[in-house]
């Protein structure tokens, strides 16, 4: 019979610490799109990628990032959904004259290029990272990812999950302010 | 002065709902007729009320009366007719609405056609049913009311997001809140059977033709949301394991596990406390699922704006809704009394292994998606669960399900003999290996994985039938004979044989989508033809076309295979001006067998004159919808069956004598 009421008690009990991990995420302080980075205020990893085999666009590497002032770094995959979500977003900044590099994270050259063809190519630079390793250098949990960096190369923020217009002038600007000073 | 209307409507639903969640009740507990009879035209009139608020809301879009706000920020002067109707519930605000309505619909529908009901039950149910109205209702009046005005108002709208403006998706919201508030009703019969302490075969037959119609439409509104993004994403993607795909499937999971276990409740009076529980979190994923999409919890492509009071309410509602009848379940489940012993091999050992299995999916599901906020919460990383992790787990689980599914059917109550079961089933078992060792040959480098999964699918399909023609007597009795059987079997075996049989077409189409799928993107010229998977694509051309809000560049694609001509093919790349946003419009030509599947993209940079052109060849794909549909067929061919068939009890009686002998 105890085993009964204490079975018969599980899933409220479930329940009740689930509904203490909503209440934990419902704080508005909370962005699920920002994370704290091992790499904040460091300089970004050395690596060094080719070009999309079969793009015009050339390449990326840790030279690249420093010198000409901020620069926004987008990891991102044609496999990705909420990358198609940013990507309207990510044009019209570097349309402003963000300086934007991207980091192809584990796709096929093909499927990139026609992600890229399909939406347009708003980057600089797209280092293409087929392996997975260099994300792995920069600590990315998944895509989409976007680095803010300094004129030196340091990272300055960190963001998780795709960039939509109203996170730009909530984090990306403030960020990219402070990564001109 | 209509807006007023409508809100105005929406209050008095929320106080016929207050009237209708208390005095039934309180007349079931303390023996009132009189009070419980309140709850019949109590839900009907709170129906009529929202309905009012309803149409209230479609006509303030029909005429685009900009000076409400709703109407402002999504719809346009210049939107289609359709749109500016399926506009109204393309929004969170429009949606509560609808998702009101659709609550105080099944109220009504209970009112009105569950007359066969005890009275003190129907009273209890209709009551359970007015709290959850009254939660949402008051959720929409006071965080979401459609009807706020703006002054001044402006002189045109901001459109809906293009990517809505689909006729896919015009009917998947409605088809598949019909399905998740669906189960509400099934809830409310859960609780109610715990406030009364009773759950028996009866009970279980009252609540199963619910169950049948809240999965008929989860499953259509699941498989046309799953359609919107193979045709309109532009990419031949058909589902993505998102947050938000992943609440509407976890109910439908449970939900298929309630409806076989509801069956056990009803043959063996057995499993009780067990389904009672499972109804409880079919409708509790639910409405958790309302509350991911709502609140802004988890990242995900397709969520609502997010306002964390409106997240704050949903999450008391549903502390008080699902915390309140776990609790009650935790009271009264121990004192429910456990049936007979099970035999491993029967029809109820296959159905406890098919609700263990779907639960642990459900739970896998479960886990996948809220795993991320888990993590954080304890001060981990973030991370994103993807496609990776589910078919890792989720898939694997369904290997078991699929093989036990084969044989369900064939299974006898109580205890089944398994070598003859096996001696039974020799014609399918053989068709399975055939049917993986031909999709071996067939198609050289067929990953092992996949050869498998054509073997179950095949195993299936045959098992099913095997099913109906041993009981039809197919090919051991005269023609006519058979025809006679197959005339006479009830409606719900059929259901159960075309919903089985559904899977096993889905499942071929799943198959085929995820193996066989080639695509091709180059840059074209007009007049150049680019070949895949034996069809010739050649571009005709590309013109500029425009419609009621969008302007559009139109390629012109004959298709044809060996020099003759299989089919045109017209895909749109438009840009909706209002808002300024691309879609694609895919073009796509079944063969039965294939879709052959066109995007046009932009013109190239690089080269004048050219443009980029993406192919798929998707092989099996429009099974996977076939397969949904005859789910659905299945299911309603169930409802439709007498002995289910809500208020013919009597004849249900008749029917089931009747039956016998054809067994």
């Amino acid at each position: 019979m105890t085993l009964r009421i204490l079975l018969g008690a599980l899933p409220l009990a479930i329940f009740l610490a689930a509904a203490g991990f909503f209440l934990w995420g419902l704080d508005p302080e909370r962005d699920p799109s920002e994370i704290p980075s091992a790499l904040i205020g460091n300089p970004a990893p050395d690596f060094e990628l080719g070009p999309i085999p079969g793009s015009q666009t050339p390449g990326l590497s840790r030279a690249d990032l420093a010198g000409e002032g901020p620069v926004l770094v987008n990891v991102f995959a044609s496999w990705c959904v909420p990358c198609r979500a940013e990507h309207g977003v990510l044009t019209e900044l570097a349309d402003e004259g963000v300086r934007l590099v991207g980091i192809d994270y584990k796709d096929k050259p093909e499927d990139a290029l026609a992600y890229l063809a399909e939406l347009g190519n708003p980057y600089e630079r797209i280092g293409a990272d087929l392996s997975g390793r260099v994300g792995i250098e920069w600590g990315i949990s998944g895509v989409p990812e976007t680095f803010v960096l300094d004129r030196e190369g340091r990272v300055v923020y960190r963001h998780v999950g795709p960039i939509m217009a109203p996170e730009v002038e909530r984090r990306i600007r403030p960020a990219l302010e402070r990564a001109a000073r | 002065m209509s807006p007023e209307l409508g809100h105005f409507a929406l209050i008095l639903a929320l106080v016929v709902a207050l009237v209708q969640g208390s005095l039934p009740l309180l007349g079931a507990a303390r023996g009132r007729p009189g009070w419980m009879a309140v709850g019949e035209p109590a839900a009907v009139a709170q129906f009529a009320c929202v309905l009012i608020a309803f149409l209230v809301l479609i006509q303030a879009y029909l005429v685009s009366d900009f000076t409400v706000l709703n109407v402002v920020e999504n719809s346009h002067s210049t939107k289609p007719l359709l749109y500016k109707i399926t506009g109204a519930w393309g929004n969170h605000e429009g949606s509560m609405v609808l998702w009101v309505l659709i609550l105080a619909l099944f109220g009504a529908a209970v009112a009105l056609f569950g007359r066969n009901l005890p009275p003190s039950l129907r009273a209890r149910v209709l009551s359970v049913q007015a709290w959850i109205s009254l939660g949402f209702l008051s959720f929409t009046l006071l965080t979401s009311n459609p009807f706020e005005r703006v002054f001044p108002p402006p002189a045109d709208g901001q459109d809906l997001n293009p990517l809505l403006q689909d006729p896919g998706l015009a009917f998947h919201p409605p088809m598949l809140y019909t399905g998740y508030v669906g189960f509400s009703i099934v809830f409310a019969f859960a609780v109610a059977a715990l406030l009364e302490g009773r759950v028996d075969a009866a009970w279980a037959r009252w609540v199963r033709p619910w169950t049948l119609a809240a999965w008929v439409f989860l499953t259509g509104g699941i498989a046309l949301g799953s359609w919107w993004a193979y045709y309109e994403l532009g990419w031949g993607g058909w589902w993505f394991w998102d947050p938000v795909e992943n609440v509407s499937f976890m109910p439908w999971l449970l939900g298929t596990a309630l409806l076989h276990s509801a069956i056990v409740v009803e043959k063996r009076d057995a499993l009780k406390a067990w389904t009672i529980l499972l109804a409880i979190l079919t409708f509790s994923l639910s409405l958790i699922g309302t509350f991911v999409v709502r609140s802004g919890l988890l990242t995900s492509v397709h969520s609502f704006a997010v306002d964390p009071t409106r997240g704050l309410y949903i999450l008391l509602l549903l502390a008080i809704a699902i915390g309140g009848s776990l609790l009650l379940f935790a009271i009264r489940a121990p004192a429910m009394k456990g049936g007979g012993l099970f035999a491993p091999v029967s029809r109820e050992g296959g159905l406890v292994l098919n609700n263990l299995l779907l639960g642990t999916a459900t739970a896998t599901v479960l886990i996948g998606t809220l795993y991320p906020l888990f993590l954080e919460a304890l001060g981990g990383e973030r991370v994103s669960v993807g496609p990776p992790f589910f078919n890792l787990t989720f898939v694997p689980l369904m290997m078991p399900l699929v093989l036990v599914m084969g044989a369900g059917l064939l299974l006898p109550w109580k205890r089944a003999d398994l070598a003859g079961l096996l001696g039974r089933l020799k014609v399918a078992i053989a068709l399975a290996v055939v049917g993986a060792l031909a999709a071996l040959w067939l198609y050289d480098g067929t990953p092992v994985l996949a050869v498998l999964w054509v073997g179950l699918a095949v195993w299936l399909a045959a098992g099913t039938l095997t099913e109906w023609a041993e009981r039809v007597h197919l090919f051991r009795a005269p023609a006519a004979d058979s025809w006679r059987r197959a005339r006479q079997l009830p409606r719900s075996a059929y259901g159960a044989t075309f919903a089985h049989l559904g899977l096993a077409i889905a499942l071929a189409g799943m198959i085929g989508a995820s193996t066989g799928k080639q695509e091709a993107v180059e840059l074209l010229r007009p007049g150049e033809t680019l070949s895949l998977a034996g069809y010739d694509y050649r571009l005709e051309g590309v013109e500029r076309t425009r419609g009621p809000n969008w302007v559009a560049n139109t390629a012109t694609f004959a298709v044809s295979r060996d020099g003759r001509p299989v089919a045109t093919l017209r895909p749109e790349r438009r840009l909706y001006l209002v808002t300024n946003r691309d879609t694609t419009e895919a073009a796509i030509h079944t063969t039965g067998l294939v879709d052959l599947y066109a995007v046009i993209g932009e013109p190239s940079e690089s080269e004048s004159g050219a443009w980029i052109v993406r192919i798929y060849h998707e092989p099996l794909v429009p099974w996977m919808w076939a397969g949904a549909l005859v789910m659905m067929l299945g299911g309603l061919l169930s409802l439709s069956d007498r002995r289910l068939r809500v208020g013919a009890p009597r004849r249900a009686a008749r029917d089931g004598a009747l039956a016998q002998p054809a067994e």
